[in-house]
């Protein structure tokens, strides 16, 4: 079967004398990869990478005449995490977190990744605005600055960390259920969750809302996930998706402290299976020395305090906060080894890979890079088994692995990293060769039909982490793991139109004078920011 | 094979030179030429070895020696991640010297730059001269200090000398700068002359012990006791020295022995014992 490519679009057919062919007789072939959740760009990632002068000086690049030379392991420069990406065949990821206040420095560094096409979900889930208006709520005022945020920031989706937790952080806080009242505003989080679930079906977004759950990296935690799950059941209609739980690896901690974790992941697996309204992302933990960093400032400050690591904690005026800890995760501890457990529980547990995708919420549990090795791990037992030889013993004889057979197949892993996510995002281009999609193929090194990747598993991960071809929008960009050519990927961002706009009253401007830094005048984003601007337009119900 | 090589600088550096190559493991089962043809950055340039230094060959019934003669203070991490073998430097080296070794020996008769022996996990590193800043300390912002080995310098130390150190040895003959010890695990340091303000800042475990002056200890270590004697590293050190406990902030365990006979300011702790 050929696939025929014009103009970055994927055609009928093309005139075969006159096309440059390539020849991926023998290979596997698939849409280029989607990334649902890896912070790659904004304020919390570049101090990330101001923090850590050692994860430079371990990993770098050299320039090459067709690349920028970059460094960095968990927190690679902009340029550097494009390539790599491409090498990986990826050609779509989202960057998750972008405190509103942030979003030109956030566009700046997006401008600056080269090879994949992007977007970025504003943070609006501790938002004065938001709180506000649904403490009277008044959900359709709501919707209507919602609206006029995502556009004015560029944004993608609607992003919610630990809701109401946040505001609460900024009293000293935190707040441990989904019914606590968040200080002042006296609303909780299980209203904010419904009320911007509305708002997103107000305003037809693509993607669902964007969830971390309350309570994030806690034992027994995982009775949140669910609770967080469960209120909004009513709302989800048609068996579309209408939440999603994102590095889900995190709220899926059973037991009452850090002695007796165990995983929930059993539990939420069969939440997940009876119901169609959930779609989650793996954030599997990977063992190595990586940089965690949430908008979720008092879980950093546990953590901080957990491994007594340095770290930087901050406030963004009105919206949200956020924190950054250098972190390791080690095979001989208890906790990290029950928590790379509990990722492939979920993954291997949930039986619909549309409803679960492969992340690592770089960097937050690995770098990116590490997806050939998850890919792996999800393909076969024997290397799951390897891995799990080398782990904390205890952590061993608790884990669920050795009980699950299940391997997936090269579909399954489709799904998980691509055509999953793609439809998870609404993205219709993307994550699909069907006519009309856009041009983004991946293929990889290895023949699908002969290969076992059950007792292969190093042959696949090799052929993943080195894509023999990517092509974006049409061009091959990297040949053999190689890049070919230094291509910019367009910002995807959302232009929803309402039909009562936002007006900008002085009222407006006096609160952006009285609570933010930033005057009304220099906070929007503006198109011609955007280097290579996408913007999709969204017509809302308000 | 075993062999020994010298090594002449053509010139006078002006630039940085980074030679990661200059080491017993590379330069075994090589041949002249080979070793010639090392790949080796000045500056931003990519230059050969043999563009940099006259290699001189000479057959020896021992383990691989490389002798370097002359001032190589522009040369840095000579020796880096060596496991075995021997260096021996006739002059000044750079900094980064002995980065990561995991064995063997490097001599210097001379001064050394900053970060000798960073993060090093065994072997030897034994200077004749003095030494910049940061002796056996991780680079920027890493956590992951000394694990092992020995290091002694004959002369002076600069600040830092020891963060984040784990395990190992570093015995100073001279005196030590500020902070020596700054944040250290486990492990010993010790200096025979002065050693100025803010030894063991932060420290949580591990053995300090200054011989000379030491101008004031922080007001976040408390005294213990008083001890005869001290042991490092089999040899016993006589005192009487005062033992501090500390650092107090990060509720470490660590102590630091400072001679009584070259402090006479630190009398006033004994009424707390």
């Amino acid at each position: 079967m050929d696939i025929a490519i014009r103009d970055g679009k994927i055609v009928e057919k093309v005139n075969e004398l006159r096309a440059e062919k390539v020849d991926a007789s023998g290979m596997i072939v698939m849409p280029g990869g989607v990334d649902i959740h890896c912070h790659i760009a904004g304020s919390e990632v570049n101090t990330g990478r101001l923090l850590r002068p050692e994860d430079h000086f371990r990993d770098f690049e050299r320039k090459t005449p067709k690349t920028r030379s970059g460094v960095g392991y968990s927190v690679p420069s902009t340029f550097t995490t494009g390539y790599r990406y491409a090498r990986m065949g990826y050609t779509t990821i989202m960057n998750p977190s972008m405190p509103p206040l942030e979003a030109k420095h956030t566009h700046e560094e997006l401008n600056d990744t080269p090879m994949v096409d992007k977007g970025t979900y504003p943070l609006l889930g501790d938002w004065w605005f938001v709180l506000e208006y649904l403490k009277k709520g008044e959900i359709e005022e709501c919707a209507r600055y919602v609206a006029w945020m995502i556009t004015s920031t560029k944004g993608y989706a609607i992003k919610i960390v630990n809701p109401g937790g946040l505001e609460a952080w900024g009293s000293g806080r935190n707040l441990s259920s989904i019914d606590d009242q968040v200080p002042y505003f006296d609303i909780t989080p299980r209203e904010i969750l419904r009320g911007l679930l509305k708002v997103n079906k107000l305003l037809n977004l693509p993607h669902t809302i964007h969830v971390h759950t309350n309570n994030l990296g806690k034992p027994g935690n995982y009775l949140t996930a669910l609770d967080t799950m469960k209120c909004v059941e009513d709302l989800a209609s048609e068996d579309k998706p209408a939440i999603h739980i994102t590095h889900c690896q995190f709220s899926a901690f059973k037991g009452s402290d850090w002695r007796t974790l165990k995983s929930g992941a059993e539990e939420i697996a069969k939440y997940i299976n009876n119901h169609s309204h959930v779609t989650l992302d793996m954030g599997q933990v990977i063992f190595t020395d990586t940089t965690t960093m949430t908008a979720d400032g008092p879980f950093q400050y546990t953590l901080h305090e957990l491994s007594g690591n340095k770290w930087v904690n901050h406030d963004v005026e009105t919206e949200t906060c956020s924190g950054i800890v250098p972190f390791r995760y080690r095979r001989k501890s208890y906790v990290h080894a029950i928590q790379w457990s509990i990722g492939l529980e979920l993954a291997l547990l949930i039986k619909d890979p549309w409803k679960i995708f492969m992340t690592t919420d770089h960097p937050n549990a690995g770098p990116f890079t590490s997806y050939p090795r998850i890919i792996g791990w999800l393909m076969s037992r024997k290397a799951r088994e390897a891995a799990l030889n080398r782990i904390n013993p205890r952590a061993r004889n608790r884990s669920l692995l050795p009980s699950i057979d299940r391997e997936l197949g090269f579909y399954a892993i489709a799904i998980m990293t691509r055509a999953g996510q793609a439809k998870a995002l609404g993205l219709k281009n993307k994550g699909h060769l069907g006519v009309g999609a856009d041009a983004d193929v991946a293929i990889y090194k290895m023949n699908p039909e002969t290969i076992d990747p059950s007792r292969k598993y190093k042959t696949v991960r090799k052929a993943f982490k080195q894509a023999a071809y990517t092509i974006k929008g049409g061009e091959i960009v990297v040949k053999n793991g190689e890049i070919m050519q230094h291509v910019k990927g367009a910002t995807m961002w959302l232009d929803v139109q309402v039909s009562n706009p936002v007006e900008i009253t002085d009222e407006m401007k006096r609160r952006f004078r009285e609570y933010w830094t930033v005057e009304y005048e220099n906070y929007p984003v503006t198109e011609n920011y955007l280097e290579v601007s996408h913007p999709i337009t969204v017509k809302a119900n308000v | 094979m075993f062999k020994m090589m010298n090594l002449y600088p053509l010139r006078k550096f002006t630039f940085p030179v980074i030679a990661e190559c200059v080491s017993p493991d590379v330069f075994q089962d090589k041949n002249q030429k080979e070793i010639e043809d090392l790949e080796i950055l000045e500056g931003n340039k990519q230059k050969r070895l043999g563009e940099l230094f006259k290699v001189e060959e000479t057959r020896k019934e021992q383990e691989t020696i490389i002798t370097v003669y002359g001032d190589v203070s522009k040369v840095r991490r000579i020796g880096a991640y060596m496991t075995d073998g021997e260096i021996i430097i006739q002059g000044d080296a750079g900094m980064h010297l002995g980065e990561e070794m995991k064995g063997g020996k490097i001599t210097v008769h001379g001064n050394v730059a900053g970060w000798a022996g960073s993060t090093m996990k065994g072997g030897t590193i034994e200077i004749h001269g003095n030494t910049s800043h940061y002796l056996g300390a991780p680079y920027r912002g890493s956590n992951r200090g000394m694990r092992g080995g020995k290091i002694i310098v004959y002369g002076n130390v600069g600040n830092e000398a020891g963060t984040y150190m784990r395990k190992g040895l570093i015995k100073i003959y001279g005196n030590a700068g500020q902070f020596a010890g700054l944040r250290m695990r486990s492990g010993t340091i010790f200096v025979q002359g002065d050693c100025e303000e803010r030894a063991g800042a932060c420290m949580t475990g591990g053995k300090i012990v200054v011989g000379g002056f030491l101008e004031s200890v922080l007001p976040t270590f408390t005294i213990e006791s008083v001890k005869k004697k001290v042991k490092i590293e089999e040899k016993i050190v006589k005192g009487p020295f005062y033992l501090f406990l500390g650092d107090l902030t990060e509720n470490g365990k660590g102590r630091l022995y400072v001679l009584k006979e070259k402090n006479p300011q630190l009398t006033n702790y004994e009424k707390f014992l």
